[in-house]
């Protein structure tokens, strides 16, 4: 199983996020869970969702404590929390950041592998507004080999309609563009 | 036979609901219930489910006007939770006392105050004794099952009362996970229309909920008490058919790993596949432990409960619930009170876990294990214990 937990900010579409990978995960006949951390949604707070990916029914139906992965859309949460701190040793940040891996490691000390991207400037560029929930999937995607990116198509589709090809396109270019350096020993 | 869809499990249970053909839906929303009845007002105004969709003004009106829908014969369903729960409370009585098969889904909640919004057995505990037939999910797949079957429980002839089917709010309803969906010939096979036995009907007119002297009064509820307990084996015959059907089967105790264990965790509803985690990890380390999950909690399955004990020494029950100042969470009381006439019984020590929502790992259960082991062995110095208060 893969544990992936998103960070962002009220508004910010991280619960999108999680369902649209877990419904990706499903039709590839693979069992998922996406969920929200639950609670009202607050406009701009920091807040959390969560998924669980395996070959198998899953019954761990609690939040995140050690996850694989964590996803953080909105870089100002580095400055106020720690979303890696409980990530398992082996596990991998995923960074919606302008900044490279040597500047990110000296400012906050993380130890893991690192993916970082530019998401901001992304989802401006090919959706028009820095929303990056969707762009940021193509990291995780890079990150980590959990679905096909091609297997995002028919959720986005569903989820937004004729705006799901300017997502699916800030996606793949995400996918594309994201830069990974393997963990500091 | 069936499809697998990947959705949240509100809008699964809504399509449930669809499937099922409901004519006629009152509710208010209220979270975590939310999701269920937009998506069922929306369906009935994009026209893809034919039925009368009610807004009202409060949940009172909402069980009211289902009073009212399912006398006049349709196929009648609604959803609430928590305070909506609470204020439908006087009107609950009715609906079965009146014997309409009403299908309602709680989306457990707790109940205020303080005010919270999150998930624990509260709301329908206080609900307890309404004289309706009530049910727990475990998951997705069960919630969606479960209220397509509950239709057909309440409206056999035989049993002819409102049921609800308890699903944990967002520990359920706000999870997309993956389902199996029954295709609608086979619903509808499973699922014939709603006969009702009596209707309002102006051309044929016919009192409805009258009033009952001193006389009266004791004779009825002796009759709606019989009703209750007879729909058990009706509810069971539902199950059969629809496992027959789906290759999934229900049953009112469901035991996981309870072979030779000593020891028994039993809860009900969706924390049950957690407390599988923890048995599994326990019995790994050689610890004969096993689990009782609780589907049928009205009628209350007495038989299954004391046939499933057999053999154990110590039946730990984790209540989601309170009954402030009383003996214990009201599933210990009933469990205790069920296996009291047994000659041979084991220790029942109940421990209440996830009130309001606090999240319950796997480690709470092997947690709670190990207390209540060193419990019994010093002998119980206290009625029951909340798990994981902060001093």
């Amino acid at each position: 199983m893969i544990e992936i937990r998103f960070h962002g900010r009220g508004g910010q579409g991280a619960v999108t996020s999680v369902e649209l990978l877990a419904l990706a995960a499903i039709n590839e006949g693979k069992f998922a869970m996406g969920f929200p951390s639950f609670g009202p949604e607050r406009r701009g707070a920091p807040v959390m969702a969560f998924c669980r990916v395996d070959d198998k029914h899953i019954r761990l139906r609690c939040k995140i404590l050690n996850p694989d992965v964590v996803v953080v859309l909105d870089p100002s949460l580095l400055r106020i929390q720690n979303p890696p701190a409980d990530l398992k040793e082996n596990g991998i940040i995923v960074l919606n950041t302008n900044k490279t891996p040597a500047e990110i490691r000296r400012e906050y000390g993380y130890k893991h592998t690192l993916v970082l991207v530019d998401a901001n400037r992304i989802a401006r560029e090919v959706l028009g507004v820095p929303i990056v929930n969707t762009t940021m999937l193509g990291a995780l995607l890079k990150a980590t080999n959990v679905v096909p990116v091609d297997s995002l198509d028919h959720p986005l589709k569903e989820r937004f309609g004729p705006l799901a090809v300017k997502n699916f396109n800030a996606l793949k270019v995400a996918f594309e563009q994201s830069i990974i350096e393997e963990r500091r020993p | 036979m069936g499809h697998r869809v990947g959705m949240e499990v509100s809008i699964a249970v809504s399509h449930a609901v669809q499937m099922a053909r409901a004519e006629a839906i009152a509710a208010y929303p209220i979270t975590p219930q939310t999701h269920i009845v937009e998506h069922l007002a929306s369906m009935v105004a994009n026209g893809e489910l034919e039925a009368e969709f009610l807004n009202v003004e409060s949940e009172h009106s909402a069980m009211s006007a289902c009073i009212g829908m399912s006398a006049a014969g349709a196929r009648t369903y609604t959803a609430t939770s928590s305070q909506g729960l609470a204020l439908m409370y006087e009107i609950l009585f009715i609906a079965s006392a009146m014997r309409f098969p009403i299908v309602m889904t709680v989306a457990n909640r707790a109940l205020s105050g303080p005010l919270n919004i999150w998930n624990d057995h509260g709301d329908i505990m206080a609900a307890r004794d309404i004289g309706w037939i009530q049910i727990f999910a475990e998951n997705g797949q069960e919630s969606y099952d479960h209220t397509i079957m509950a239709f057909k429980i309440a409206e056999n002839h035989k049993v002819l009362l409102p049921t609800i089917i308890n699903l944990d709010g967002f520990i359920l309803t706000h999870v997309v996970e993956a389902q199996e969906f029954l295709e609608q010939e086979q619903v509808d096979k499973f699922l014939p229309s709603y006969h009702p036995r009596f209707t309002l009907d102006p051309k044929r007119p016919v009192t409805m909920g009258a009033f009952a002297m001193p006389e009266m009064y004791t004779e009825v509820k002796f009759a709606h008490e019989m009703a209750l307990r007879n729909s058990y084996d009706q509810i069971l015959k539902v199950w059969k058919e629809y496992g027959d059907l789906s290759g999934r089967y229900y049953h009112p105790v469901e035991r996981y790993k309870t072979e030779g264990a000593k020891v028994l965790l039993l809860i009900m509803g969706s924390l049950a596949e957690v407390a599988e985690i923890a048995v599994d990890e326990l019995r790994e380390a050689g610890d004969e432990v096993g689990l009782l999950k609780l589907r049928l909690w009205r009628p209350f399955p007495f038989q299954d409960l004391r046939e499933a004990v057999n053999g154990a020494d110590l039946v730990i029950v984790c209540d989601r619930a309170l009954s402030l100042g009383g003996a214990a969470g009201p599933v210990m009381a009933e469990v205790r009170s069920a296996l009291y006439p047994l000659a041979e019984k084991p220790a029942v020590l109940g421990y209440t876990v996830g009130l309001g929502g606090r999240d319950i790992q796997p480690s709470t259960f092997k947690d709670v294990v190990r207390l209540a082991r060193a419990e019994l062995a010093q002998g119980p110095q206290q009625e029951f214990h909340i798990f994981g208060v902060r001093g």
